[in-house]
């Protein structure tokens, strides 16, 4: 069953940005896109750690700061040649609340 | 028997429904109508044209009382309805009671008030109906009269454009970035600002009221920034909420809006409702056409009849005489979204089509909306669009034709087609001016001026070159800037000052950007392009700036950053050290090296502790470094004749006077100095971007060198005899820098381009130019010569630098 935990507004969060929420399982980047969509992937980019919430959003992906990598909001996988992976978490909007899935994050750390 | 039919709300939706429902079922309900206005139904949505003059009332009324009349309507026009007992099947008036049968709500919206301070002054207005408009029209008619709308939606650029074709000079202030932020991109945003704005309409965006100023009467509107807008008239037209307090009252089910079933139904199944007090499935509507979707359902339902609303897609017009614009559907971008886009920027043509799978999903169109129906069309119904996807741009007179090969299609172009808008030029002029020798593209450009404006036409030049020399013809080999346009660094620059853009999304719509927002490589460049060019028009995007210049720190391998305060020149104080040891120590820096700047950093510091260990150095006097900036880092100096025996000149205040000039401009990279009091160089100034090296008879200015992957020692800009000439010298060479060079070339990169010949004709040998050049950097000095950590260093920004939300403890639990 989903948990829905109020995390913060729209607004605390700059349009093509991100803010990073704290959890068990680690660090988890917030993006907001120029469109005003919310995604949660975890702040890690597989290549080499590097705090994706500091990159660059463009469209609905962030360049990773470190070196580069581009990774997909929607998928968490790497575009282009490289390879790698980083887990999404279900997150969303309502009257411009963000509202974050806390089971799925918990059931990550269970796994 | 006929059943009583009363019906709270004489709007669009209301008056539709009954409509349908004569028609329907006729005889079968004795109607009273309540309508709060004093007049019966009118077609709302046109009181744009009533508003500018181009219609009159009467033009737009839906109902008149002859229509009533021929349909037994009790009109109730100007009554308020103050109540609704459900028990016993009646709504009370001033008039007393009437009682239903069934019960239709209709109550429409109310417009939102933003409750600062003034809003209630005499000459605040909302745009609603007829009466707000009247109040407008008599506002309007004052000479010189000023208005200030507050909205940059669909209201409220209509109530603009009316009141600009009544002659009042119009201020509209919009708190997002782009105008209908909920129905348009970015892109199409900047089209109509640059049109609204060529209208005499002034613009403001992220613009937030602080406050209506007035004594009694509105005299002015303040923003957050103190900025004042005198006005004699102010529109509020932020938004609607649905007008829900009598169905509340009543205890019918409400959220946002008046809950209803797929059959208009409420929680008491003699109460129906439609229009925009409705909450649908979580959806509430703003715009007309969903109104009439459910205005039939509820006439079915009432007519008995088994009908069902489903929600509407929803499409939008903006109705401002001679301003074409669309948009329907989903326009955000995704995974597994492609986007389709035609920019045509001559005519200010911008379409863009979203498309997922084989589904038409979404569309924003401005300037040519004439297919903005039959793109609805395809939305709504889902046509698989995979045959004609080539053409689907085109609309429906190119639909499902083959797409011609991009050489045929140029070899089809009759002679007289113009290929460049711009300048106006045909296909035989160029194909007769490459018939003639001009056999590249510059040389076509130089005897037609075909594509040296906008450059949009540069591929079609070069497939005519291709077309007419055959394989004589080689094209070039220029590197676009990134995937998302085909003009290279240098094209960009140029035209960003040739055609005055001066906003990201004036540079993605007028050069025909393939993506809708750019991308990390191109966003970086074109963000420092434009603050090079318009320092004063310009707002620096900081989410187009690496996280460096974003967080003004530098990050490092771990996800830590580095901090590092300005040591003028390389000399510092007691106290300067002390504090900076005072702030390591406090923050738990793991690392202090002394870098080959002449000045210190302070490694692994957390990105939350940065506003406040800013804020601990700040209070010593101590400032940004720019350790991590595209811009002046460092003026390394030697003690000069402070102190060494060999010393020439004052090297040392010639470094710091340098570094206190220059620190905190911009530049296309990192930019980094040094004076040397002597030619034994002990600053190392011949291999920095731009180093002096002091001599008796004067200063020897060097700029070029290079200390990192290429190692370059610098090439002589000039020789001057006093340390001032030398400072200009100094800053010349880096505003030409700065407007001319590719983003990430280093000096030494960008003169082996341009060539130092033409650099020292333009800082040595023109000395009006010379003058010019230090004028500019000055006036940018003046926007950007602020210290970040001082901006920085507050309650405000310590809580963006800090995780949104800490969820470990509620983990915990």
């Amino acid at each position: 069953m989903s948990q829905w935990i109020d995390i913060g507004a729209l607004e605390d969060i700059p349009v093509r940005g991100a803010r990073v929420v704290r959890t068990r399982v680690g660090c988890l980047a917030v993006f907001r896109t120029g469109a005003d969509e919310v995604f949660a992937l975890a702040d890690r980019c597989p290549h080499q750690g590097g705090p994706l919430s500091e990159g660059i959003v463009h469209g609905r992906a962030v360049t990773c700061p470190l070196h580069n990598w581009v990774i997909s909001f929607e998928t968490g996988e790497a575009q282009g040649a490289d390879d790698g992976r980083v887990p999404t978490y279900p997150v969303r909007l309502e009257a411009g609340r963000i509202l974050l899935d806390a089971t799925a994050v918990a059931q990550s750390a269970a796994a | 028997m006929a059943e009583k039919l009363v019906v709270i709300g004489a709007g669009m939706a209301s008056g539709r429904l009954l409509e349908q429902l004569f028609e329907k079922a006729p005889g079968a309900y004795d109607v009273t109508l309540f309508g709060a206005e004093p007049r019966g139904n009118y077609n709302r949505i046109m009181l744009s044209p009533v508003l500018s003059g181009e219609k009159t009332f009467e033009e737009i009324i839906t109902h008149d009382a002859d229509w009533y009349a021929e349909h037994g309507v009790a009109c109730r026009f100007g009554e308020a309805i103050t109540g609704v007992d459900r028990a016993r099947k009646v709504v009370v008036s001033a008039e007393g009671e009437t009682p239903y049968d069934k019960l239709v709500i209709a109550t429409g919206s109310m417009p939102f008030i933003i409750p600062v301070p003034g809003h209630d002054l005499a000459g605040v207005v909302t745009y609603r109906d007829l009466d707000d408009t009247n109040a407008m029209i008599a506002a309007a008619a004052k000479p010189g009269a000023k208005a200030v709308v507050i909205g940059g939606g669909l209201l409220g650029l209509e109530a603009a454009a009316g009141l600009r074709l009544r002659g009042m000079d119009v201020t509209v202030l919009h708190l997002m970035p782009h105008l209908i932020e909920r129905q348009l991109d970015p892109a199409a945003g900047y089209l109509l600002q640059k049109e609204l704005e060529s209208r005499g309409i002034a613009i403001r965006c992220r613009a937030n009221t602080h406050e209506i100023v007035g004594d009694r009467k509105v005299e002015a509107v303040r923003l957050d920034d103190g900025t004042e807008f005198p006005a004699d008239l102010v529109c509020m037209a932020v938004g609607i909420r649905p007008a829900t307090a009598l169905a509340k009252e009543a205890g019918l089910a409400c959220g946002r809006g008046l809950h209803v079933d797929d059959q208009m139904i409420t929680s008491d199944e003699n109460i129906l409702a439609v229009g925009e007090c409705v909450e649908h499935r979580g959806a509430c509507y703003g715009l007309v056409a969903p109104l009439y979707d459910m205005a039939k359902v509820a006439a079915e339902t009432l007519a008995g009849e088994a009908a069902a609303y489903e929600g509407s897609l929803t499409a939008t017009k903006l109705k401002v005489t001679g301003v074409d614009l669309f948009s329907a559907g989903d326009f955000a971008e995704g995974e597994g979204r492609e986007e389709i886009v035609f920019r045509d920027p001559a005519r200010g043509v911008y379409k863009r089509l979203v498309v997922e799978g084989d589904r038409l999903i979404g569309a924003v169109m401005y300037g040519d909306t004439g297919d903005g129906n039959w793109f609805f069309g395809h939305i709504k119904d889902g046509t698989d669009i995979s045959e004609m996807r080539e053409t689907l741009i085109f609309g429906p007179a190119f639909a499902g034709g083959t797409p011609l090969d991009p050489m045929a299609a140029v070899a089809a172009l009759p002679d007289e087609a113009e290929v460049c808008g711009c300048n106006g030029v045909c296909k035989s002029r160029i194909t007769g001016a490459i018939a003639g020798g001009a056999t590249t593209l510059d040389a076509v450009r130089a005897e037609t001026k075909a594509s040296s404006s906008c450059g949009t036409c540069t591929g079609l030049v070069e497939q005519l070159l291709a077309f007419t020399l055959g394989d004589a013809y080689a094209a070039p080999e220029a590197k676009p800037m990134c995937g998302c346009t085909d003009l290279t660094h240098e094209d960009v620059r140029r035209l960003i000052k040739s055609r005055e853009l001066k906003s990201m999304p004036a540079v993605w719509q007028e050069l025909g950007w393939k993506t809708s927002c750019g991308c990390h490589v191109c966003r970086p460049a074109l963000n420092y392009y434009l603050l090079a060019d318009w320092p004063l028009e310009y707002a620096d995007d900081p989410q187009s700036r690496f996280v460096n210049e974003r967080k003004h720190a530098n990050i490092q391998k771990d996800g830590t950053f580095s901090v590092v305060p300005r040591m003028w020149g390389g000399i510092t104080t007691p106290q300067e050290l002390r504090a900076i040891a005072d702030a390591a120590e406090k923050y738990n820096v793991p690392t202090v090296k002394v870098t080959g700047g002449q000045r210190l950093d302070l490694l692994g510091v957390k990105g939350e502790d940065l506003p406040a260990i800013w804020a601990d150095l700040n209070q010593a006097g101590l400032v940004s470094g720019h350790a991590y900036a595209k811009g002046l880092r460092t003026v390394k100096t030697c003690v000069g004749t402070d102190h060494c025996r060999f010393g020439t000149q004052d090297s040392t205040a010639l470094g710091i006077a340098i570094e206190k000039r220059m620190w905190g401009s911009w530049t296309p990279h990192k930019v980094k100095m040094a004076v040397s009091g002597c030619p034994r160089n002990c600053a190392e100034a011949t291999c920095k971007d731009v180093g002096i090296v002091c001599v008796d008879s004067g200063f020897e200015v060097g700029v070029g060198g290079a200390a990192g992957m290429d190692v370059k020692r610098v090439e002589p800009l000039g020789k001057t005899e006093t340390a001032e000439e030398a400072m200009d010298l100094v800053v010349a060479f880096t505003q030409l820098y700065r407007e001319h060079a590719k983003y990430l070339d280093r000096p030494y990169k960008w003169l082996a381009k341009v060539g130092l010949d033409w650099v020292r004709e333009q800082v040595v040998d023109d000395l009006e130019n010379r003058k010019a050049l230090v004028e500019r950097f000055d006036l940018s000095q003046r926007i950007f010569q602020k210290d970040p950590w001082a901006e920085r260093a507050n309650a405000e920004t310590e809580k963006k630098y800090r995780p949104i939300a800490d969820l470990t403890l509620e983990a915990a639990e």
